[in-house]
């Protein structure tokens, strides 16, 4: 029995595979339904996912177990009822308090994480004596490490008119910034292709059995 | 009143976070777990207030029977069925309202949601994702046509990192002389990757990082409040 619904979920997962693919010759009925089909499972997936992670453990679990050492965490669960009822068009005005609290909270610590990950790290980390690297390669890394960083962020400096000297200085930091995003946008392009190749895995050895294990 | 109590409780809340982390004695530290669990749990039910409102939208086309109300009724076919096998039955380890559902598992090989999970989403995400790679090279030649010296840059730069990952690009290069290994594919890319692409991340990190600190201040002191909606 078991290895007859591993064979069903394989021509389903090859048949929805070729539903999406279908998209590449044009819009077509396979694909918006495979499309829905994944907005569906999608959705419906991060809903359980939601209740079993993150609800049951952090507040109902907590709540029905020990009540009067956790009693404090009915004012989330009401906050969150109240965000939950902003369903209905008429309760609206009472998604603004728990909201608000998500709101405040996300920049507070936003504030913090940002400053030490983004900023003082960063900033840290492109304080380097380029002369101690050792070979000449290393010293030449290092400096356009300290060159790219300072000319990238006067291109980011909006303060001043970017013309004369700072306009020199911040032309090369789209030069430097351009080499940032075409090495993204390279691993990206590789990311895609093996996930096609995966894909083509699957299709050619789990389903049609061609390719050999 | 209508959005005093929300910009007091956004600003209590954002300064009390960023107390807590330069006073590390109580009551800061438990007070700042605390609302981090309280985060935690609204943000739990805001995920919920999302698929709810997703599922209204699609019950709405399919009962008022609007354009291509037919395909909605897939999604909230295909909704119940996830939602309902995860409630009854339960994903991985966590059991469901009827326990774990041993026959099904047994006969499915999985949980019924992990065996949906397994052989619908991942093949339907796998395959949406993978049909990018098709429409990233098409852009890719749309906009990269070396016209500037930018695009040409980034171009040149997509493709060295590419061609240095793989083992036809290490092939490519393979016959230059030791005194110009620099110039090999792998080497060019990993120098690209570790110095003129880490310099161009740091300032984009470093602005952007300054970029939403300016922005968490003026959401704490209120004075951007888009997020109430209205003016």
């Amino acid at each position: 029995m078991t290895e007859f619904w591993t064979q069903f979920g394989i021509w389903i997962g090859a048949l929805c595979t070729l539903a999406i693919w279908s998209f590449l010759y044009k819009d077509n009925p396979f694909y918006k339904i495979a499309e829905q089909i994944f907005v569906g499972i999608s959705a419906a997936y991060w809903f359980v996912y939601t209740i079993y992670n993150i609800l049951i453990p952090n507040f109902f679990e907590k709540i029905f177990t020990d009540f009067s050492a956790n009693w404090l965490l009915l004012i989330p669960g009401v906050l969150g009822m109240m965000m939950v009822l902003r369903i209905f068009p008429k309760l609206d005005f009472l998604g603004k308090y728990p909201l608000a609290l998500m709101v405040g909270t996300t920049a507070g610590l936003g504030i913090i994480m940002y400053l030490k990950t983004d900023v003082l790290s960063q900033v840290v980390s492109a304080m380097v004596n380029p002369f101690t690297g050792g070979t000449v390669l290393a010293v030449l890394g290092a400096f356009i490490l300290i060159v790219g960083t300072l000319s990238g962020l006067v291109y980011f400096f909006f303060s001043k008119k970017h013309e004369g000297f700072t306009g020199g200085v911040a032309r090369l930091g789209i030069i430097f910034l351009m080499i940032s995003f075409g090495a993204s946008f390279g691993y990206t392009a590789m990311a895609r292709i093996s996930l096609l190749i995966g894909r083509l895995q699957f299709l050619l050895g789990d389903w049609l059995g061609i390719l050999g294990n | 009143m209508n959005y005093k109590l929300p910009l007091v409780i956004t600003f209590c809340a954002g300064l009390l976070m960023i107390l807590a982390e330069f006073i590390p004695h109580r009551p800061f530290g438990s007070i700042s777990a605390n609302i981090e669990i309280w985060f935690l749990i609204i943000t739990g039910f805001a995920i919920i207030l999302g698929q709810i409102s997703l599922l209204k939208m699609n019950i709405i086309k399919v009962v008022y029977k609007l354009p291509n109300w037919k395909y909605h009724l897939a999604t909230i076919i295909s909704f119940s069925v996830m939602f309902l096998v995860g409630i009854l039955y339960g994903m991985q380890k966590q059991p469901g309202l009827l326990g774990h559902g041993e026959w099904l598992s047994s006969a499915l090989g999985d949980k019924p949601f992990d065996y949906i999970f397994a052989n619908i989403y991942q093949h339907l995400m796998a395959a949406m994702f993978s049909i990018l790679a098709f429409y990233i090279a098409s852009a890719a030649y749309r906009a990269f046509i070396a016209r500037t010296l930018d695009s040409t840059l980034l171009l040149s730069v997509s493709i060295i990192v590419m061609l240095g990952n793989t083992s036809f690009g290490t092939s490519l290069t393979a016959g230059l002389p030791q005194a110009i290994k620099f110039l090999h594919l792998p080497n060019l890319s990993s120098f690209i990757m570790d110095f003129p692409n880490t310099a161009g991340q740091r300032a984009i990190l470093i602005g952007a990082g300054i970029g939403i600190i300016g922005s968490s201040l003026r959401i704490i002191l209120g004075i951007e409040r888009s997020w109430l909606g209205g003016k």
